[in-house]
Order: structure tokens, then sequence, then C-alpha cells
């Protein structure tokens, strides 16, 4: 593995990174309150007395927000810790309507586990590296400030206040930008399968607190500084690099590191220093009175075990291993949850209508999604569930080249008229007379023409130039409107010119 | 005809069921006491028409044949620091002043759901946190009690829940609510000469009561008599999915099981309860509750709680780190008082808002709070305390294998004079000392008047029980309640 | 331990309270009297003792996830000092 390094005046340097990924947890309602917590409601509209933290408002917790932890802790075979605690983490600001935060610093609901990462697309199982998992906790999201909508005033919107937070953490495990970009894909992409965040970064689902620090290699870490809120993989990266290299100037500068909150910027590119957050903060987390420990049985965990589905990993390989997939194919195809899940439906029913195993159909359904259906779809602009093609009408598609019926060049002519009709497959192969002819009377007649136009080529093969073996097919193939089957065709054309 | 005013509840529900008198009489003679003590300081915001409103909606029921409701006819007091739907709930503070609820609490909910009124919202030390009355924004509740031979010294009524107790021993409520973290049901039903039930903790919701400190508070009744006693309870307690630590459990029959008749049960005296000074007066008064209690059957033993002397200083860290916590909301944004000095920004508003809209006694307790959390402080003081307070509830359960229930004076002292403590924060805080084990460990405990001082002033001994034996407390009460025979009341001079 | 004037006012400014110069000077014998009583918790012995974590034994209830509460702005800004197109409004904050 080639390793990342900063080249200094003074030298080489190692970047270590660790990241603090803040989820939003799929549910209905919020971790202690029933108000909503659907994206993008008016202001203060999914607030309940308990998120404004009105007095003698008592928080409730939500069984939804806990179960789909502890899934996401089972999902990267973590310890789940079947005694935990809410603890206050205490500070003012206006968008902490209680002034303070119930989280989990003590006792969290998960311990350590680990996340593997792949670093070669091309070749996942070339460069993998296991990231640590410190531990995962539940905690409430603040609210939100809005700064741009009068002069004097900053606004606050509760609707956020009380959402359920997992507080994923790594241990400072990364040591490159790609690294850390890897292990933020991979981490959503196991919420997605999980079902416990929606990952979501434009909405801020899904944000990171990324840790940074530089040491000459081999030396103690380093002082870090916190870069808070990063909301994409892309910026993940770029905050690694620039911190880094920042870092990196100030020590060769002979000065010191400060531990710091910094904020992204990502139009200029740049971190800064989050100057009014900086003052000493004493959070003095308590175990929260109004609550009792959190405590789960083995019936509630066997239940999280059990409505775990198949994970990435484990579908990567069985892609691999049982479908025949291409390394790659499989990587791609299980890189997100709604992918794959589409690509299983499309096999599901390819095998069924073809009456033939999964295996068997797995690769021409993988290279018809990842190339056909891929193409089309970035034609478009739009996503896979955004699909005017269902996985069933694919299979039927796929299923009419597998017995013959149409040609690969005619399914390529039939996608595109399903995709601007929306009609299935057979009705248009059907109505348009689309169907391959293995009629040999035919197809000899075209042969025959073909050879005879081109009686000139038939000399150069026949003098040793089989490339041309392609242009007869290709001739035929024209003269039969792309309908004749490819098979016979060459049969034909190697009966004729032997 | 009856002075509707000096019956109890038991007694205005079963009058007012047979046709003695209207609900709305009861309720005007009430207004009328309110309206005639405002020198007793002991309602805040007073009510008149919402017990006027009950008390028709009580007498339009009788007179239509339907079936009465627990507490119809019934006006009662509540303090001020349950939050009542459309009605000023300030915590006695200047922070809430003019915060009106947009909900109400589920302790009063389930009152007027059994058919009380309101009076009004009664006076209390600022956020529940004090002993004698004297830290409301609101001014000083007096008591009704004066001392004799013409001292007309003014008196405390005993705290935090000083409102509910002057009220109810001068006789402007038949009975009122009361909130009890340390002691504050049951040292003021002692200074007053009534009755008063802190429950088990997490058999009254605590949602919409304005939290002091979570692990402690709890909601009781204050009434003249245990009988009124055990009648509000049952319609306070009960189950609330909106409060976690609510005990999911049936309310018991109390008033019906009432029984004096204490044959068969053991009363435990704790010899750390009768430390060298204590009080003469006390410790008589005391040994005669032992003798009361073994004329109802009772067989007296002698128990030890280890422990004891160390309870204070564990309330003291545990209630104030709660505090400074649970009273970070009071910050000028949502509600309540904001104080904004030209060109503060956000955090200086805060510092400004608390620092007028919180007193000296509430800083205090929040300062000794946040210090006591503070990073390299928190395993010193609070986790220590949590630990001495885990000791603190084993010594009740060691006691509790010898014995019933335990039978201890309610305060260390009668009523003092306002204004006597109030330079001594720590000499204030010793009035506590015999209520806040019962209230670290949870446990049920009652307040029963067991007669006068030399000085004329009422005494009190408590009852501590078992956890959720709240029917033990009751009928022991009663059993002291019916030998002491404490008819004294209060000289009108307000 | 004995707390200053500078840890008075460290603390006055982590609970959000101003306090003038003399408040703060009157704060600390008051503080450090009371501290200094609460100390003697730490002559009790405690090895092997957990700290207690529910007063009376009792499990945290977990409720369904299902939207209950909510919808209700008007209760919610009701008693706000300053509330301005359905937002609470404070003094300008700069990040």
């Amino acid at each position: 593995m080639s390793e990342y390094r900063i080249q200094g005046a003074t030298g080489e340097w190692e970047v270590v990174i660790g990241l603090e990924v803040h989820a939003q947890v799929t549910s209905q309602a919020k971790l202690f309150s029933g108000a909503a917590t659907a994206f993008g409601a008016e202001p203060n509209t999914q607030v309940s007395l308990v998120d404004a933290a009105m007095p003698g408002m008592l928080p409730v917790p939500n069984r939804e927000c806990i179960r789909q932890a502890v899934r996401t802790g089972m999902a990267i075979k973590a310890q789940i810790n079947k005694w935990s605690r809410f603890d206050r983490k205490n500070y003012f600001y206006a968008d902490l309507p209680q002034g303070y935060q119930i989280s989990q610093l003590y006792h969290p609901l998960v311990g350590e586990g680990a996340i593997e990462i792949s670093l070669d697309e091309k070749n996942p199982d070339a460069q993998v590296k296991t990231i640590g998992i410190e531990r995962i906790h539940v905690e409430q999201d603040a609210g939100k400030l809005m700064h741009d909508q009068h002069p004097t005033r900053s606004y606050v919107d509760l609707n956020r206040s009380g959402v359920a937070l997992m507080e994923i953490v790594s241990k400072p495990d990364m040591r490159s930008p790609a690294e850390a970009g890897a292990y933020l894909s991979k981490l959503r992409t196991i919420l997605r399968y999980v079902g416990s965040c929606d990952g979501n970064m434009d909405q801020g689902s899904m944000r990171a607190d990324v840790n940074v620090s530089v040491r000459k290699p081999g030396e103690p870490f380093g002082t870090r500084t916190e870069t808070k809120n990063v909301n994409s993989v892309r910026f993940v990266m770029a905050v690694v690099e620039h911190e880094a290299s920042r870092q990196v100037d100030v020590l060769e500068a002979g000065g010191k590191v400060v531990q710091e909150t910094r904020l992204y910027d990502p139009d200029k590119n740049e971190t800064r220093s989050m100057r009014s957050k900086e003052d000493a903060h004493d959070y003095r987390y308590f175990p929260d009175p109004d609550l009792l420990p959190l405590e789960l049985d083995d019936a509630f965990l066997e239940e999280c075990r059990q409505s775990l589905p198949e994970l990435p990993d484990a579908k990567r390989q069985r892609y691999e291993q049982a479908l025949g997939l291409s390394a790659y194919n499989a990587a791609t195809l299980t890189a997100d949850a709604d992918t794959a899940r589409w690509f299983e439906a499309l096999l599901a029913e390819g095998a069924r209508i073809q009456k033939k195993s999964e295996g068997e159909v797995a690769k021409a359904s993988a290279n018809w999604l990842l190339s056909e259906l891929y193409g089309a779809l970035n034609r478009l602009g739009k996503t896979l569930e955004e699909s005017p093609v269902s996985p069933e009408e694919g299979a039927e598609l796929l299923a009419l080249i597998a017995d013959g019926t149409i040609s690969g060049t005619i399914a390529k002519q039939v996608f595109e008229i399903m995709l601007e009709t929306g009609d299935s497959a057979p009705r248009i192969v059907e109505e348009k007379g689309l169907k391959q002819t293995s009629d040999t009377g035919a197809i000899e007649a075209a042969v025959a023409k073909v050879l005879a136009d081109n009686a000139d080529k038939v000399e150069q093969y026949k003098a040793g130039k089989e490339a041309l073996f392609g242009f007869f097919v290709g001739q035929t193939m024209k003269a039969m409107q792309g309908k004749a089957n490819p098979q016979v065709v060459n049969e034909l054309i190697r009966k004729a010119l032997a | 005809m009856t002075n509707l005013t000096d019956l109890t509840v038991a007694e205005i529900r079963d009058g007012f069921r047979a046709g003695d008198f209207s609900a709305r009489e009861v309720a005007a003679a009430f207004n009328a006491n309110v309206a005639a003590a405002k020198a007793l300081n002991a309602f805040i915001v007073e009510t008149p028409e919402k017990a006027l409103e009950a008390a028709d909606a009580a007498d339009r029921a009788r007179a239509a044949g339907e079936a009465l409701k627990p507490l119809s006819g019934v006006p009662i007091g509540m303090k001020d620091l349950f939050c009542t739907e459309g009605v000023q709930t300030t915590a006695a503070s200047h922070m809430l002043e003019g915060f009106k609820p947009t909900y109400e609490s589920t302790v009063s909910k389930k009152l007027w759901d059994a058919g009380a009124g309101m009076l009004g919202k009664l006076n209390l030390d600022q956020f529940a946190m004090g002993s004698s009355n004297e830290t409301s924004y609101y001014g000083n509740v007096i008591s009704p009690w004066r001392r004799g031979g013409g001292d007309n010294a003014a008196l405390a009524p005993g705290g935090s829940s000083g409102g509910s107790s002057a009220a109810i021993s001068a006789r402007l409520c038949p009975a009122a609510t009361g909130t009890d973290t340390g002691g504050s049901i049951r040292q003021p039903a002692a200074f007053t000469g009534i009755s008063g039930i802190k429950p088990t903790y997490g058999r009254c919701s605590r949602w919409g009561i304005v939290a002091f400190a979570s692990s402690l508070d709890q909601a009781g009744p204050m009434a003249r008599t245990v009988r009124d006693n055990a009648i509000l309870l049952e319609s306070m307690a009960g189950f609330d999915p909106k409060d976690s630590t609510s005990l999911d459990l049936a309310v018991p029959q109390w008033e019906a099981s009432l029984s004096s008749d204490l044959r068969g049960k053991k009363v435990g005296i704790p010899r750390e309860y009768r430390p060298d000074g204590l009080n003469a007066e006390i410790a008589a008064l005391w040994d005669r509750g032992i003798e009361w209690l073994k004329d109802a059957g009772a067989e007296v033993v002698e128990v030890s709680l280890p422990h004891t002397k160390y309870a204070l200083p564990t309330y003291y860290i545990i209630a104030p780190a709660e505090a400074s916590s649970n009273l970070a909301r009071y910050d000028g944004v949502r509600y309540g008082q904001r104080d904004l000095p030209d060109g503060a920004g956000l955090q200086d508003m805060y510092a400004a808002t608390r620092a007028a809209g919180f007193g000296p006694e509430v800083k205090r307790r929040i300062m000794i709070g946040t210090y006591v959390l503070s990073a390299g402080f928190y395993d010193a003081y609070y986790t220590q305390a949590q630990k001495v307070r885990a000791l603190i509830a084993r010594d009740f359960d060691q006691a509790f294998e010898k014995c019933d229930l335990l039978l201890t004076p309610t305060a260390p002292s009668a009523s003092f004079a306002l204004g006597e403590k109030q330079a001594d924060p720590l000499a204030m805080y010793l009035n506590d000392v015999f209520t806040v084990p019962a209230s670290l460990a949870g446990l049920p405990a009652i307040a029963v008047p067991g007669g006068l001082d030399a000085q004329g002033l009422p005494l009190g001994l408590q009852i501590i029980g078992k956890a959720l034996d709240e029917q033990t407390v009751l009928n022991a009460g009663l059993a002291i309640e019916e030998r002491a025979g404490f008819a004294a009341r209060p000289e009108k001079w307000w | 331990m004995s707390i200053d004037l500078q840890t008075v006012k460290k603390i006055a400014s982590l609970s959000r309270i101003s306090v003038t110069d003399a408040e703060a000077e009157a704060m600390v014998p008051e503080l450090n009297n009371i501290l200094g009583w609460v100390e003697q918790l730490g002559e009790v012995d405690v090895t092997g003792v957990e700290p207690m974590t529910a007063v009376i034994p009792n499990h945290l209830r977990l409720r369904d996830d299902v939207v209950t509460d909510g919808n209700v702005r008007d209760k919610v800004l009701a008693n706000a000092p300053q509330a301005e197109h359905g937002f609470f409004a404070v003094p300008k904050v700069i990040e």
C-alpha cells in the first residue's frame, strides 16, 4: 500500500485522522418526544413542549431509535452494552433549549467494533484496511439558528431539536484523505443497508467531525484539531488535506498546533478557527436524573439481530463466489443498498421467468444493469430509484435475449423504446416485428447475396485475411435488419466460405 | 351553622354529597378567607373564579343526580410549582414572572379531573429552594402562628411549601398540593401543625412540575388530617407514561384501608436521630410518640441508620448538581424574563437574564451544583455522593428487615422567626436533617402534628415507611393523630 | 479544597450568571463554608459501593415510534420574549 506522506521542508509527515460521525437515526418521532422528524417542515411546527424545554417537561425514550443504534452496532460487529445510561452534556447555546444535550458519555449503548475499507476500487480485495470503531452512542440533535434573516437578530428553529442521532466514533486509524473518504463512504453504505440512517448528507442526515493531527512517522500523536460538521465525502477529504498541510506549515514555522474546533468553508476550501466556541468548555457531564439506566433484554437483542439484512461485505463476497460476478462488478453493485436491492429484484425475476438459477442469469443481469441501465440513467440524469424501467421489466428484456428471441443489438433498440414509451419489451418486439429469425432459408439467401456483392473480400479472406469474417457477419446482420440469430449467421457464413 | 372553612376535606366531600351545603357556598367561604388574608402572603395568584367554576360544576352534577367525583365540591390550593394552563406559574421566581403555561401538570390535572377547584397558586421558596419561605421573589410567607406571650415576631411557615402550610393552617384552604425534595412538604407541615405526606418516589408524576432536583422531587398532599392526605393522594398518584421515573402501579385505596390498629407492626426508632443536643421538647414529643404507637398495638425496636450524618452533605451535592442543570433552561429565549443590556450578545444576555431572574439562594445552589460537576471535581463530589446515597438507602433496607416503619421527629426545632437563619445558609440547611434521608432513599414519609412547645408552637412527628408502603405510613400517622388529639389552631391576627 | 475569587468568577461564568466583583467576593466565604461542610463525605468508606442509579427499583420504559406531538407552534411560542415569523429571536450570534 502506498503511504500518504506530506513533504515538508523538514522531511516527511504522516497524517492521523479520526472521524466522529453524527448520523440521524431513521425514525418517525424524536428521541425523547412524540414530535415528527420529517425534513423541511415550517419552522417550529415539529416541536413538542418537551423539545422546547418548557418547565416541567420530561424525556421518554423512543424504542426504535435505540433499536436502530443496536442494529448498527451489530452490523459493525461491535459489543452491544445491555446496560447503558444517558448523560447530560451541559452548555448554553440558543439552539439547545434544555441548556444540556442528552447524550451518553460514561456508558454508551455500543462499544468497540470495526469497519473494513477497500482502497482500490477496481480490485476491492487488494487493499483492505480495518478501521476501529471506538463506540456508538445515542444523543439529541440541536435546533437550528438562522443568521441571515434579520440584521441584528438570529432566529431559532427547534424542528431538529431532539431528533435522534447516533454518534459513531472511530479510532484514530486513518492515515490519508483517501482512507477517510473510504471510511465515510463505507459507513454510509452500512447505515443505508441497516436502514438506521438515510445517509442524505446534503440534508444533514450525516455529518462528520474530522479530527486531524500530523506527526513525523514513528513519533507519538501530535495535537489534533476538530473540524466540525463536514457534510460530504469530498469535503472530508479536502479538510484532511488542508488541515494536515496547514498544521505542517505551522509546525515547520516553529509554531504549535492549537487544540481547537475549526469550521470548513467549502467555498474558500479552507478551515478556520471557531473563535466563538473557544471559551474553555466544561460540559459537566452527569447521568440524566430524569431517565433510568437503559437495560436491554435478550429478546430485544435477538430481534435486532434477526432483522439485520445481509451486509455489504457478505453480499459482495456472495456475488463473487456464488454468482460468479467480477470483483469490480460485485463491489459496484453492493456499494449502495438500493442498487443491490434493484439488482436482486432483477435477478430473482430473471431466474423465475427464464426458469434458471440466479447464478445462471447473474452475469448478464449485472452487465446490463451496470452498462445499459446506468448509461441510460446517466443520460437522463436520473437515479436508480427513479428509473423508468422496473427490475421486472428489465428481466423481461434480458429473458428475450437469453432465449434468442432478440439479439443484443435489437435489445438496445428495444430498451430505448422502453425508456421512451414505458411499454414492455415483449410488446415492443411483437409490435415492431423485431423478433430475430433463425429461418435458415432467409439467412442463407442474405449470406449468398453478401458474399456475391463482396467477391473481392471473399478472395482476401480465403487468402488468409480472417479478420474479414466479422465484416461478413455485420453485413449479413444489416441485411437482415438485425433480426437474424447471430449464431445461425455465423454458422451459415462459415459453411458458405468453407 | 358550621363554619365551612373549618371542615376537613372528608367533611366537605361528605357534607356536600349529603346536601348539607352547596359547593358554591364552600368555595365562596374559602375565597373570602383567601381575600382577607393578604397579610400572610400565602398566594401569588388568587383564582376565586376557578374555585367557583368547579363548585358550580359540582352543584350542577349533584342537582342532575350525576355520579359525583372523588373531590367534587372541594376547593384546594396549588403550590406555584405546578404548571397550570393559562394561569401564571412562577416557582416564586422573577425569572418566570408572567409565564402562563400552555399545558397542565399531570398532578394538577388529575385533581381537577377528580372534581377539585383551584383557589389560587400558593407561594413557596423560589424554585422550591429553602426551608423558611424567605426566598420567594414575591415576598415572605408569614406563618399564621405566633409565639405566646404577646411576641408578635413574624414566624416562618417552613419551606419550601410554606404558602401551602400557612394557607391550610389559617383555613384559607382545606388542603393543598406540596412538593418535597428534601423535606419541603413535611417540615412546613410540622411548623404549622398540619399533616403532609411525601409518597414513594415515582408515585406522583413529575410531568409539569417545575423541576428542582429530578431524582428527589416528589409531589404530595398537605391537609389538616391524615384521612384528607389519603383522599388527596389517591387523586394525585398514578402512572404517567410521560414521566420515565413514574411507577407503573395501580393506586391503592388508601382511604378505605385506613386503620390505626398497629398490632403486629414493628416501629423502628433510629438511634442516630437522637444526637447530643437534640431539643428537649422535640425529644419529649418523640418519646410520647413512641408511647402512642405502642398504645396502638405496635412493638418498638431500636434500629441504626449509620450513615444518617452524611445525608445532608450528600443532599447538598446531589440536589444542587441536578438543579444547576435543570435550571439551565431559564435563559430568556423561549419564555420568562429576558434581560438584554445594550449591545449584548447571546451569552451576555444569558448571564444578565439569569443574574436578574434568580434570587440569591437559587444562584448559590446553581453555583455549588456547577462546581461539584465541573471537570476534576465530579468524582470527588458527585460520584462520591451517589455512592454514599446508596449506603444511606442500604441503611434503610437493613433497618426495614427489623421493622415496618420508623418514627422520628420531623424537624429539629419549632418554627423560627423570619430573618433568624437567613444570614447563615448552613444553619438553614440543617432544618432538613430528619427529612432528607427518606428523600435520598425515595421512601414514603408523613409529618403529623404531635403537640405544642412551651411557646405554643406546633411540633411534628415523622413516620417513614418502606417503599410503596404508604398505607402503613398513613395508618401510623392516624394512630398518632387520634392519640395526640392535636386541636390547636393559630389565633387569627391577620 | 478551597475556592478563590477567580474560581467563583469561573463558576459564575460557567453558570451564565453575571456577578459584580463585590458579589463574587461575598460568595467566596459562603461557598467555601458549604463546600467545606459537604467535603466530610470524603471520609465515608465507599469501597465496592456502586453509585445509586435508580431511587426506587424501576426499569426504563421505551415508547413506540409514533408521532403523537408537535404542530403546536402557537403553544411553543406563546411565552417567548421575542418571536418573529414563527421563530424565536435572539441577539445575532456570530459563529
